[in-house]
C-alpha cells in the first residue's frame, strides 16, 4: 500500500506539494523522513518571503545529519508551520498532514513534478 | 570491503534496524528511532550489540608490571575484581585509545578497546609487553552486551537469578549463564546504571533475547548510543580523544595517578588546547568539524562533537579551544547554516543520569 495520497505532487528532492487553486501547502515525504531520522530542528522562511522551485528555502535537521529544504514551487510564503519551532519530530510522524512545512501563493502553476505513482518508481530507484 | 558482522547483526537485520557501517563493522544505529531508544534508555533499560569491541587478555608473571608501563591506568591501587578507565598513549603523551582494564588477579587482566583502534592497540601492546606475558586477542569468542538503564538492575537480577546489589560502581563479577561464563560489570557508556556484558560469542543471540523478554527492555542502536554518551559527558574516540591531544587537554588529567614510568607519561599532562563543553540554546545543532570562535569573530577552536540533547531540550557539544582562550565564557559556532552564540558549561550536561546510583540491598 502507498505512503503516499494521490491527491499530492512530489519533487525529485522528496518534497510534495498539495494545490487547491493558486494555494500550494508544502511539506517533505514519507521517504524524506525516514531518510532524515528523528528531525530535531526545522528552518523555514517567513511570511512573504519569495520561494522558487528547485531552490533552497529552509533546512532540516536530524539528529544525525542536516539538509536543505528545496522547493517544489514558485511563490509568496502566505504562512509557517510554527507548530513545528516547538515539535519538528511531526515531520516524522505525519508528513503529509500536521507535518507541513509552509503555504505558498502560486506565482504560477508547477511544472515537472511527479504524481504518486512515479514519485515511487522514482523512490525505488533511489533506495538501491 | 564488505563489513564485519556480530553474532547479532542477522537478528538486527530481520527486525528491520538501520545499519550501517561502523569501524568496520556492519551495526544497528536505530531500530524505532533514535529519541525513542534515547529515553526508554533514560527511563527504563537499553540494550546494546557492542560486540564489535575489542577484548585482550593479558596474563602471566610480570603482566602487572608490564602492562603498567603500557598504559596509563593506576594498576597499583585496582584490586581484583574492580575495573579502571585509562589510555594507551604514544610516546608524545597522544592518546591512541581509551580502555578499560579489568583485574582478575596479580598479574591477569582484560583490555577492552574500541573497535576502530583494536588492530593497533594489539600491535602496540605486543610491542610494549614482554614476551613473557601472555597477549590473548579473544575479541572473536567474546560477545560484548551492554544493558544501560535505571532498570537494568532488575531486568539482569531477574534474568541471572541473583542479587547484584553489592555490585560497586566500576566493579565487576565473573559467574555463569546457560553454563557458560559470564562476566559482568556496573559500568557504561550512558550516565545510568547498568551493566556490560561479556559472554561468548555462541551464547550472544540466546542471551540478547532473554533479556528483550523482559517488557522493560528494548534494543537501542549506536545512533542513540551516541547522544546518551554526549549528554552523559563522556568523550569519544576520534572526536575528543585522538593521538594529537592529550589526557590533560581532554580534562582526565586527575585521573593520571599512576606512579609507574609508562609510555607518553611526560606529554599525557600536556596542554596545548582544552576540551570545553558548551551549551546552545535552540535546537539547531553544532556538529563535529564546525568552526569555534570568540564574539569578535577570532578563530580559536573547533567542534568536536554537537547535538540535539533530547534530555535536555537544548543544543550541547565539545570542542578543543587554544588554550589562551580557554578561560573565556563565551563563543560562537560557524554551523553550516548559521552561526550559534555557545556559552561555556559544566560536565556531566545531563547531571540526573542513574549511573552512580547506591543500590540497597
Amino acid at each position: 500500500m502507498s505512503m503516499n495520497p494521490a491527491d499530492l505532487l512530489y519533487s525529485k528532492s522528496h518534497e510534495w506539494a498539495k494545490i487547491e487553486g493558486d494555494v500550494a501547502t508544502v511539506g517533505i515525504t514519507h521517504f524524506a523522513q525516514e531518510a532524515l531520522g528523528d528531525i530535531t530542528y526545522v528552518e523555514l522562511p517567513q511570511a512573504g518571503d519569495s520561494v522558487a522551485a528547485e531552490k533552497e528555502f529552509g533546512s532540516v535537521e536530524s539528529v544525525k545529519a542536516a539538509s536543505d529544504l528545496i522547493s517544489p514551487v514558485n511563490g509568496t510564503v502566505l504562512e509557517v508551520n510554527t507548530a513545528l519551532e516547538g515539535t519538528p519530530e511531526l515531520c516524522n510522524s505525519a508528513p503529509y498532514t500536521e507535518g507541513w512545512l509552509i503555504k505558498v501563493k502560486l506565482a504560477a502553476q508547477p511544472e515537472e513534478l511527479l504524481d504518486a505513482a512515479a514519485y515511487e518508481a522514482f523512490c525505488a530507484t533511489e533506495s538501491h | 570491503m564488505s563489513e564485519s558482522r556480530t553474532p547479532l547483526t542477522a537478528w538486527h537485520e530481520a527486525r528491520g534496524a538501520k545499519m550501517a557501517p561502523f569501524a568496520g563493522w556492519l551495526m544497528p544505529i536505530q531500530y524505532e528511532g533514535i529519541l525513542v531508544e534515547h529515553q526508554h534508555t533514560r527511563q527504563h533499560a537499553g540494550l546494546f550489540d557492542i560486540c564489535h569491541m575489542g577484548e585482550f587478555r593479558i596474563s602471566g608473571a610480570g603482566a602487572d608490571a608490564a602492562l603498567s608501563a603500557a598504559v596509563s591506568h593506576n594498576l597499583a591501587t585496582l584490586a581484583a575484581g574492580k575495573c579502571r578507565y585509562g589510555f594507551l598513549l604514544n610516546a608524545r603523551g597522544g592518546v591512541l585509545d581509551d580502555c578499560i582494564i579489568y583485574r582478575f588477579g596479580p598479574d591477569d587482566f582484560m583490555v577492552v578497546v574500541n573497535a576502530a583502534c583494536a588492530a593497533g592497540d594489539l600491535a602496540t601492546l605486543r610491542d610494549r609487553l614482554p614476551g613473557t606475558v601472555s597477549l590473548t586477542d579473544i575479541s572473536a569468542e567474546t560477545a560484548k552486551l551492554d544493558l544501560q538503564g535505571p532498570e537494568a538492575v532488575d531486568v539482569l537480577e531477574n534474568a541471572l537469578g541473583e542479587s547484584l546489589r553489592d555490585l560497586a560502581y566500576f566493579g565487576f563479577r565473573q559467574t555463569t549463564w546457560d553454563g557458560a561464563p559470564l562476566l559482568l560489570s556496573r559500568t557504561g557508556y550512558t550516565g545510568e546504571l547498568g551493566f556490560e556484558l561479556y559472554l561468548p560469542s555462541d551464547k550472544a543471540l540466546a542471551f540478547w533475547e532473554l533479556l528483550l523478554k523482559d517488557a522493560r527492555v528494548k534494543p537501542v542502536g549506536l545512533g542513540a548510543r551516541d547522544t546518551l554518551r554526549l549528554e552523559a559527558g563522556l568523550p569519544l574516540y576520534g572526536h575528543e580523544l585522538d593521538e594529537d591531544h592529550s589526557p590533560a587537554e581532554a580534562g582526565m588529567g586527575r585521573m593520571l595517578t599512576s606512579t609507574a614510568d609508562y609510555v607518553g607519561k611526560e606529554g599525557a599532562q600536556q596542554i596545548r588546547q582544552v576540551l570545553l563543553p558548551l551549551r546552545i540554546e535552540g535546537r539547531r545543532a553544532a556538529r563535529n568539524g564546525d568552526v569555534l570562535a570568540l564574539p569578535d569573530g577570532t578563530e580559536v577552536g573547533r567542534v568536536t562533537s554537537g547535538s540535539f540533547a533530547p534530555s535536555l531540550g537544548h543544543v550541547i557539544a565539545f570542542a578543543w579551544v587554544d588554550a589562551a582562550h580557554a578561560e573565556a565564557d563565551a563563543f560562537v559556532v560557524r554551523a553550516a547554516r548559521a552561526e550559534l552564540p555557545a556559552v561555556r558549561t559544566g560536565l556531566p550536561f545531563y547531571a540526573d543520569g542513574t549511573a552512580r546510583k547506591k543500590l540497597q540491598a
